[in-house]
């Protein structure tokens, strides 16, 4: 049996923005009917690398392959689905109007109202968007990543500032994704995350992967916060 | 929720872009949407230019508005706010919000994102344009254009609207969104003022008429006092082309998509 192309291909992508690295010759792959798990400390280049995947940024070298079409070409745009960390979205604009017009970017959305019910937005559905808190705005912005069937989406930090009973269903709904046949990446700080969803971790820090592998592989001597923190470096100081 | 509405939604992937047209409509749809439900962009688009009609009615030449000039300078001052300031304002947020990251990533893209903002600026200059051309058709405005000025009108306007939209690009793609809104106004108020915009150029100093007839506001209000009044200003052609072409150059070289 041969391996299936991965959907994200990246191979020493590098990005400076003047005397600083974020991405140093990284290299890591994402496949179909995965959940990819994107580990690092604040900074190390997770953001930037997702930036760079959606063709926002121009990597300096190396190149990156979304099911074999380059970032920001029409290809890999209408195949992807982003969760970004920060808001993303008009502070007026009402959470319901917001996915309606996500959706008519698209050639077979989702159902807006099915995934309105399904991510528990209908009590907010005519909310401005300012005015949700940060835990709201969370589930839109993952409504909005998934409204265009994409078969690869970057969750960056999805559940952070959930409620323990919004952040279960979400990763229901992750794993659900990845059952459906889509590539997920997924950053998170969160290491019982990591460990419940993840089919395949890379730990990366100061913008190059440190150690990589299945979680099983990753933690057979420690757990995977071990792991983080003796493979990564720490921003704070002692 | 329930777990029937849970399991209702099928993940299978079918991904695909929807038709440019309707993706430029529906991103057009939504800013203009937003635009006009906005208070403070709604006070700069009508409010304001519908005020000021009716205050040159009511002061009949005095502070040198007079009724006949008024209608165009007016409307030349709404097409000023809604291509620069509401333009320039609402980007500058959008980037500081994330919207622009967020759609960069989507089957919108780059170029859709920039011709459904064109879109939505015309769909709100155009409907300000009939709005302010039928309230002071009421106060008694009557304009008596030349065939030559239609055509000049024709050209300019769009060529200062797209000049315009430049600068306001240029601005909000590289400033932070508070100082992109204290300078847009800023802006608004000297263009206003001492722009050209409410004022013929003859109502200026000599010395300072070429300067005031080489600002893009300035040419703008020329011909739309030109047309309204039966004249001709081809002069403010080149002017515009010359705009037109160094804001596009600048806004190009200057915008970022990210705060």
């Amino acid at each position: 049996m041969t391996t299936p192309e991965p959907a994200l291909q990246i191979d020493a992508v590098s990005k400076a923005f003047g005397p600083v690295r974020a991405l140093s010759a990284l290299t890591l792959r994402a496949r179909a009917g995965e959940i990819t798990a994107v580990l690092g400390p604040n900074g190390a280049g997770k953001t930037t690398l997702i930036r760079c995947c959606t063709g926002l940024l121009a990597a300096d070298s190396g190149t990156i392959r979304i099911f074999g079409s380059p970032p920001g070409s029409a290809e890999a745009a209408a195949r992807l689905g982003v969760m970004p960390q920060s808001a993303g979205a008009w502070s007026g604009i009402r959470a319901d109007e917001l996915l309606r017009y996500l959706s008519s970017l698209y050639s077979n959305p989702q159902p807006v109202d099915g995934l309105i019910d399904l991510l528990g937005i209908s009590d907010f559905r005519r909310t401005p968007y300012r005015r949700l808190s940060g835990g709201q705005q969370q589930s839109v912005n993952l409504a909005a990543a998934l409204i265009g069937r994409p078969d690869l989406v970057f969750l960056d930090e999805p559940t952070a500032g959930l409620d323990p009973h919004v952040r279960r269903h979400t990763w229901e709904i992750v794993r659900r994704l990845r059952d459906a046949g889509l590539a997920i990446v997924l950053t998170t700080h969160a290491m019982d995350e990591a460990e419940q969803l993840a089919d395949y971790v890379w730990l990366v820090d100061q913008g190059s992967v440190v150690a990589h592998g299945t979680v099983p592989d990753l933690t057979r001597e420690a757990s995977l916060e071990e792991v983080f923190l003796t493979t990564t470096t720490s921003r704070v100081r002692p | 929720m329930t777990n029937q509405d849970a399991r209702s939604i099928d993940f299978t992937p079918r991904p695909g872009a929807a038709p440019r047209s309707r993706r430029v409509v529906a991103h057009a749809r939504t800013e203009a949407r937003l635009l006009v439900r906005n208070g403070e962009q709604l006070l700069l688009a009508l409010v304001i230019p519908v005020g000021i009609l009716l205050a040159g009615r009511l002061l009949n030449g005095r502070f040198g508005l007079h009724e006949e000039t008024i209608a165009p300078s007016v409307m030349a001052l709404a097409i000023f706010s809604t291509c620069f300031t509401s333009l320039a304002i609402g980007t500058g947020f959008e980037r500081r919000y994330g919207v622009l990251e967020r759609l960069a990533g989507t089957p919108l893209g780059r170029s859709g994102l920039l011709a459904g903002k064109a879109l939505a600026i015309i769909i709100v200059a155009v409907a300000q344009l009939v709005i302010l051309a039928a309230v002071a058709g009421v106060l008694g405005w009557r304009p008596h254009p030349d065939a030559a000025q239609w055509l000049v009108a024709v050209i300019g306007v769009p060529l200062a609207m797209l000049t315009f939209a430049n600068l306001a690009l240029a601005m909000a793609g590289r400033l932070r969104a508070e100082a992109t809104l204290g300078l847009a106004n800023l802006i608004y108020l000297i263009g206003v003022t001492a722009g050209g915009i409410m004022w013929p150029v003859s109502a200026y100093p000599p010395a300072l008429r070429w300067l005031v007839r080489a600002l893009p506001t300035g040419a703008l209000g020329e011909v739309g006092r030109a047309w309204s009044a039966g004249g001709t200003t081809w002069w403010a052609l080149p002017v515009l082309v010359a705009w037109a072409a160094a804001s596009g150059l600048l806004a190009r070289k200057v915008f970022r998509w990210m705060s």
